[in-house]
């Protein structure tokens, strides 16, 4: 069972466990809370509109109002579908998702308790209860006060039900196959990790630079490495380094 | 450590990349909605401590590298992957009421007696309000409900020729959850929201009961609220009971911090409302389907209005869903 874990600085979650390596996750600020907000609000926005403007099509042949009483098949199958996606988008989504939602996975984040876990059904619950109180007075002011001033960027509903809103690692597991890659063995890490980010930013830097830049990568790689003067020769040279096939 | 054996660590970290790939993989696989095999749950549980392992060699041998970043991504990922709670939808609901629930009703049962005494003292307050100075009773009525009043009509009669059932009863119990929920969150302003919110609902009440009365109405609403209104204020009162509870938690904290002692009251209290929406949703069915229809008399409705409250009392204090027996637990762990 994981140990409690403790804030290393007030940006980051240490997360202790049984094997006694610690590792730190980002917390994630007002910015990052924002933009995923924003994100899901325009989803489930949309996904509720979607369902109504539909909805109402198919019951009235016309997209809007008309005249007539609407009757309780159209409150019922229309209104209240729309509703329930919109308000119940984020207690629904992030239990079945894990801590995530489809915003929080564009931005990067993810909740995870205090102790670096995947949080349950409560906590969740929990978390979305307090957002009748984050909202207030309107659009979350409450909330994103709290999560500005407060140390760990936690707004009302977080502090109750334990969570925090960290940075997901996702990109960088997914370049894992990439970072994993094996160096050959005799190339130093180090300098191997400078060869891959060179490669990787191959196409921003200035024709010089990049010149400049592999020369001295792979005179530092082979000081018997003479130098040369074109790109596409230095660009073979630094994927034979560290065994990366041209694309 | 020499360069040699240092190089030769690296070269033993570098031939498990396999390995960690087939992790990162799983724990990929995991962060979305498909279940684990038991197969795949041991692989990732042992590859986490292989992964502690080469991470921890990862620090020493390569620090500044994007392989020692991705092991700690990968590690992460392991960590939380691992740690998921279950979701046992069924027994999980069934351990809530029959052993939370009951408990959690037992340690709020001083703050329930005196969120009623402020809840029945309101109403009487609105009630005394509104008897001396009938004027006030436009604080908390519309001009048309005060009109019809005036008038002998309540805006309850013929209220089915308005709205049909199924969306009266939608509204008022989507209404009904929102302000329970709000009572018990108001409790974070250290309980003086949970406090205004009762009070005010005991003041609405009064007001209006006071102001039929002088009306000869008095009697004809509470025929409308006799079978959804018990158990609907006392769910009210429940969920203030919970909201006090919740800003006492922050006002004596006790040994903790108040942090601390908000978020342990949060997950201790906050189980209360999963019974209390329940509960709510049958009254919403009561109140669209039964209360506006004039075909049930009054001893039908108290019959419903009680009986209702008496499932309530029974599934609070745990009687409902009994609690499992050892060796059912056993059986299940």
């Amino acid at each position: 069972m994981a140990q409690p874990a403790s804030i290393a600085r007030s940006d980051e979650l240490a997360i202790d466990s049984v094997t006694g390596v610690e590792v730190s996750l980002p917390i994630a600020g007002a910015g990052g809370r924002c933009f995923a907000f924003i994100i899901d609000w325009h989803i489930r926005l949309l996904i509720a509109m979607a369902w109504w403007l539909t909805g109402t099509f198919f019951v009235f042949g016309e997209f809007g109002f008309v005249d007539d009483e609407p009757g309780s098949f159209y409150v019922l199958a229309v209104v209240l579908p729309a509703l329930v996606i919109y308000f119940l988008y984020h207690p629904v989504l992030e239990i079945a998702m894990h801590g995530r939602t489809p915003g929080k996975r564009m931005a990067g984040v993810r909740i995870v308790t205090r102790e670096g876990a995947t949080p349950g059904i409560g906590p969740l619950l929990i978390r979305n209860v307090f957002r009748l109180v984050d909202g207030l007075p309107m659009f979350y002011c409450l909330g994103l006060a709290w999560a500005v001033c407060s140390s760990q960027h936690v707004r009302i509903g977080d502090l109750a039900a334990g969570t925090l809103l960290v940075y997901d690692r996702g990109d960088v597991l997914d370049a894992t196959a990439e970072a994993f890659a094996p160096t050959g063995g005799d190339l130093d890490p180090t300098l191997a990790d400078v060869v891959r980010e060179l490669l990787d930013r191959w196409n921003q830097l200035e024709p010089k630079a990049r010149i400049n830049l592999a020369n001295t990568v792979l005179q530092r790689a082979e000081p018997q490495f003479e130098g040369h003067d074109d790109p596409d020769v230095l660009m073979s040279q630094l994927r034979r380094l560290i065994g990366r096939k041209a694309l | 450590m020499s360069s040699a054996t240092d190089k030769a660590l690296r070269g033993w970290l570098e031939r498990r990349t396999a390995k960690w790939q087939r992790l990162a993989s799983l724990a990929s696989n995991l962060v979305g909605t498909r279940p684990a095999q038991v197969g795949e749950a041991i692989e990732m549980a042992e590859g986490y401590r292989m992964v502690a392992r080469d991470l921890s060699l990862a620090r020493r041998v390569m620090p500044e590298t994007r392989t020692r970043k991705a092991l700690e991504s990968l590690y992460a990922s392991l960590h939380a992957a691992l740690h998921r709670p279950a979701h046992r939808w069924g027994s999980d609901l069934r351990s809530l009421l029959a052993n939370d629930v009951p408990a959690v009703m037992r340690a709020i049962e001083m703050h329930l007696l005196w969120v009623t005494v402020l809840f029945i003292l309101s109403i009487a307050a609105g009630a005394w309000l509104v008897s001396a100075h009938p004027e006030l009773v436009s604080l908390v009525a519309s001009e048309e409900m005060i009109e019809g009043a005036e008038n002998g009509e309540l805006w309850t009669d013929g209220l089915l020729n308005i709205v049909p059932s199924s969306v009266l009863s939608v509204q008022i119990l989507a209404n009904n959850i929102a302000v329970t929920l709000f009572a018990f969150a108001a409790g974070v302003l250290f309980g003086l929201g949970t406090f205004y919110l009762i009070a005010l609902n005991g003041l609405m009440i009064g007001a209006v009961f006071a102001f039929t009365a002088q009306h000869d109405v008095a009697m004809r609403l509470f025929n409308f609220v006799a079978a959804h209104g018990f158990v609907e204020l006392s769910v009210i009162c429940i969920a203030g009971a919970a909201g006090a509870s919740l800003g006492e938690a922050l006002v004596r904290p006790g040994d903790l911090s108040r942090r601390e002692a908000f978020q342990a009251a949060s997950a201790r209290i906050g189980k209360l409302l999963v019974p209390c929406s329940l509960l709510l949703i049958g009254c919403g069915f009561i109140e669209g389907y039964i209360s506006p229809n004039p075909t049930f008399p009054l001893a039908s409705r108290l019959v419903i209005g009680i009986g209702y409250w008496l499932l309530m009392v029974a599934l609070l204090s745990g009687r409902l869903v009994p609690a499992q027996t050892r060796r059912a637990r056993r059986s299940l762990a």
